[in-house]
């Protein structure tokens, strides 16, 4: 588990460029660090030459207009990008200090310490007492004493205990698409993983349930790192410590999520945060 | 709110270590594949199995009947006594006879249900209609050809009085109305398939449903249809229990439907069903036959993926 | 509207709306025409049917009773009953069913979840769509050459049972593969997500999301199994059975093999008693019909 807690989180505001990434000593250490990352879908070059290192405890949020590769890169760092067939990759993205494409580091293995939730609420169709407990039964965790332990504490991780505590057995398509994402972010913290992946987790859910998960996002960094992708300016100016702004496959700008929105050093980034095009 | 530091039990990151089955899982996940290869092979040594012992078996009825007269020859006399012939061209008009007949039947019957069913029918009564295709479809061939036997042919003898007990047309009607489901249910999901873009333009300019169905629908849907026919014909060629029962067992080299004939599949259940020795000439007919059966549904499917393929609209 | 004069100023019409509208009738009654035919020849099939039903239960109820159920086969059509048959083809389902569903599921998995596009998969692909398509009579002839003699199994349960289930086999992959392809590829991923190996993910989340499917579309592959008649009789499945078999290794007969027999008997009572017969096989493929409806319906999917 991440033991470092408690920080306050402007502790580490320091501009990073993304081609220096130096490791200063106020900032977070660096949970993953991509270097030099290209990536293929055939013979289209959908990443290309990332470089970004991403910090513990803290909400990094990645922008940019549709088709940038903002989704694929987010799925490359648990490796889920490779259920499509014909990707290539070259560099590296070390996790926590190992390559993550080296040949010895199961992607299970991976994955087991980096949560992820998906775009479209996607809760298996079982209980929901089974959705949560999936991932811990998975990897071998069978004392049905545990498993009730580790289903309320997600369930109230995610904010959503004392909406469903009382029909735990309910199948979790009953569910309205809003709580059924936070079950799916409950599923997630099941495992405590590391880090929480995010790919756009708002993006098919109301103004209200919206709202829910950004706060639920909020209280997370404490434990978790956070790496959320989105379409929604305004999320990630509300709810990011760091943004990385893509564009065509390439980090245009990382920085501050204060220093991206009000002083942008790139003139691309500006044109696309005051929303002149994307 | 998760606070991993102020609880009593071990992490879940912890307790996943401890349990540790790493090593099994990859050992299942290598092997699981080999497996599931292995047993979709099963299917492949079928075909295998199906080809060697029809080619084995026929290689060996060569051995003693020569191949010509097997192919030109006009008479299939096995039974007899005194010089057995095997002319399979008798064997195969008679499943011609019956499989023309069943699709003079089908095809039209088919095809309207599939139109009805397609451009005219309300929900409703595709509700109704499909299932009971469905249950037609279901019927076994053995029930079909006790009908044929007992209802058809005594109908059928009221109209024609000369049509004997056994002959062609009885089994081929009811052959016919064994793949009318068939063509029936293929047709109309190819004709599902056309696009309502394609219908609402020519509704939209005055045209009525039945110009929709004949000028729009049809000839968009043509492949999808000639392949449901070229299936439906591969199985009345196939069809076993229904000649068997009502088409008789005289192998006729002629163009007379009202006399009980005999196709290839009511020959290899007839000599089934009796007892010729193992290692005669008749048990090994059987396999050439099967196998002049089989290369005869091999050609009708292979036309019928050759015509999806190359017709294949794309709207 | 109707526009018999042109309009000074107003270009030459091609189209004269008065011969559309006089034309408009007949185009009309064509249509209705064809729509009351094309109705009529589904009734046509529907007619059949009903016939059929009609005659086979006006033949055969009077042969139904209990000793019809309690009976082995006899010479004499008022002694005769299908109890053998009925065995039998109860302890052919036992060998199909697990043998036919194991291979089946076991392909369909396979094809839907493990095999990637190369020659030898597309090359199994076409070779089960081949498969499909050959006469039931032939498999009969498989069975003989194959389980009959090279392996020595004779005309027993087991031997048949492989026969059928080989049959079957291409319908119940193609039931499988359609409901495993069903499963929705995001509640896949989110197993993955979890860390989950590609074996965890079929067997907790995409295989009990697709059982009902695959259970549906293997119970009417089975009920084609329990109709067939051709490849029982060419591997050499006797019919006048007295005794009951006790084992895969014996000796049986089959429902639609005692019908046969008694169909093609001359006199007019063993019509009758092949009818009863029907009935029995008959209500035994609408009870297999209706349990595939019922976990089709029970099951209905909730994504």
């Amino acid at each position: 588990m991440v033991q470092l807690m408690n920080r306050t989180d402007n502790e580490t505001k320091a501009t990073v460029s993304p081609m220096e990434a130096p490791v200063r000593e106020a900032a977070k250490p660096v949970v993953y660090d991509t270097k030099q990352l290209n990536l293929w879908y055939g013979s289209h070059h959908a990443l290309k030459n990332i470089d970004l290192p991403i910090r513990e405890n803290e909400v990094t949020a990645i922008i940019g207009p549709s088709g940038c590769g903002k989704s694929t890169y987010i799925k490359t760092l648990n490796r889920m990008v490779e259920l499509v067939d014909g990707v290539r990759t070259s560099g590296e993205i070390l996790y926590r200090g190992r390559n993550i494409f080296d040949a010895k580091y199961s992607v299970e293995e991976l994955r087991t310490r980096v949560g992820m939730v998906f775009q479209k609420p996607n809760p298996f169709p079982k209980s929901i007492y089974d959705n949560i407990a999936y991932g811990p039964r998975i990897h071998g965790i069978k004392n049905k004493k545990i498993l009730d332990e580790i289903v309320e504490q997600s369930l109230r991780g995610a904010a959503i205990w004392d909406e469903v505590k009382d029909r735990l057995n309910t199948n979790a398509y009953s569910l309205s698409g809003g709580q059924q994402q936070r079950i799916c972010i409950a599923r997630a913290l099941a495992i405590e993983p590391d880090v929480i992946l995010m790919d756009e987790p708002t993006s098919a859910l109301d103004p209200i349930s919206t709202l829910k998960v950004e706060e639920l996002v909020q209280e997370l960094k404490e434990n978790y790192s956070i790496i959320i992708v989105t379409h929604n300016m305004q999320q990630a100016a509300r709810i990011s410590d760091k943004t990385a702004f893509f564009l065509n496959g390439e980090v245009i700008e990382f920085d501050d999520t204060d220093k991206i929105f009000q002083n942008p050093a790139d003139q691309r980034t500006e044109d696309y945060i005051s929303g002149r095009f994307g | 709110m998760v606070n991993p530091t102020t609880r009593e039990r071990a992490s879940v990151q912890e307790l996943i270590a401890k349990a540790g089955n790493n090593k099994r899982k990859k050992v299942i996940e290598k092997i699981i594949p080999i497996i599931l290869f292995l047993i979709a092979g099963v299917s492949v040594l079928t075909t295998i199995g199906i080809v060697a012992t029809l080619i084995f078996e026929t290689v060996t009825f060569f051995r003693q009947v020569s191949l010509l007269s097997f192919i030109f020859g006009t008479e299939w006399l096995p039974f007899s006594n005194k010089e057995p012939k095997f002319g399979i061209l008798p064997l195969i008009v008679g499943t011609l006879k019956i499989t023309l007949i069943a699709v003079v039947v089908a095809v039209p019957i088919g095809l309207a249900a599939a139109i009805y069913l397609s451009e005219y029918a309300s929900d409703n009564a595709r509700r109704v209609i499909k299932p009971v295709l469905e249950v037609l479809a279901g019927v076994p061939t053995i029930v079909y050809g006790f009908f044929a036997l007992t209802f058809v042919t005594p109908v059928l003898q009221t109209i024609i009085p000369d049509l004997k007990i056994f002959n062609a047309l009885s089994p081929g009607i009811v052959v016919g109305f064994m793949i009318i489901p068939m063509i029936a249910s293929l047709s109309e999901d190819a004709m599902s398939a056309v696009p309502n873009a394609m219908r609402e333009g020519a509704l939209a300019m005055g045209a009525t449903k039945f110009e929709v169905a004949m000028k729009v629908v049809l000839p968009a849907a043509l492949s999808g249809i000639l392949a449901s026919v070229v299936l439906a014909t591969s199985r009345a060629i196939g069809e076993t229990m229904i000649v068997s029962l009502a088409g008789g067992s005289t192998p006729r080299f002629d163009a007379d439907f009202t006399g009980s004939i005999q196709t290839m599949t009511a020959y290899i259940v007839q000599v089934s069903t009796g007892d010729a020795g193992y290692g005669t000439p008749i048990y090994y007919s059987i396999y050439a036959v099967g196998f002049t059966l089989f290369l005869f549904t091999l050609l009708m499917n292979f036309l019928a993926s050759r015509i999806t393929k190359r017709f294949r609209e794309a709207y | 509207m109707r526009i018999t004069e042109q309009q000074p100023g107003v270009s030459k019409r091609y189209i004269d709306q008065t011969s559309v509208s006089k034309r408009m009738d007949g185009r009309k009654i064509t249509n209705t025409v064809f729509k009351t035919l094309f109705f009529m020849a589904t009734l046509v099939a529907l007619l059949v049917l009903g016939i059929l039903f009609y005659r086979i239960l006006s033949q055969g109820l009077g042969f139904l009773s209990a000793d019809f159920f309690q009976n082995f086969a006899s010479r004499f059509p008022e002694k005769a009953g299908i109890k053998a048959a009925l065995v039998g083809s109860l302890w052919l389902m036992a060998v199909v069913a697990p043998v036919s569903m194991f291979l089946g599921i076991g392909t369909a998995i396979y094809l839907e979840e493990y095999a990637k596009k190369n020659r030898v998969n597309d090359f199994i692909r076409m070779n089960i769509s081949n498969l499909a398509g050959v006469p039931s009579v032939v498999f009969g002839l498989l069975g003989l050459t194959i389980f009959v003699r090279a392996l020595a199994l004779g005309n027993s349960i087991l031997a048949a049972g492989f026969t059928m289930s080989l049959l079957i086999l291409p319908v119940i992959i193609v039931a499988a593969q359609e409901a495993i392809r069903a499963v929705p590829q995001h509640v896949r991923e989110a197993s993955y997500g979890m860390g989950a190996t590609k074996w965890q993910t079929i067997t907790r989340v995409v295989l009990p999301s697709a059982i009902p499917g695959i259970l549906t579309g293997s119970i009417l592959a089975l009920s084609r199994a329990i109709g067939e008649t051709a490849p029982l009789i060419v591997i050499g499945v006797p019919v006048i059975i007295h005794f009951l078999p006790t084992g895969v290794m014996d000796t049986f007969t089959a429902l639609p093999m005692q019908i046969y027999d008694w169909a093609k008997r001359p006199q007019a009572d063993f019509q009758q008693v092949a009818s009863a017969g029907i009935i029995v096989l008959m209500a035994f493929l609408l009870l297999m019909n209706s349990i595939a409806v019922l976990i089709r319906n029970k099951f209905q999917k909730r994504y």
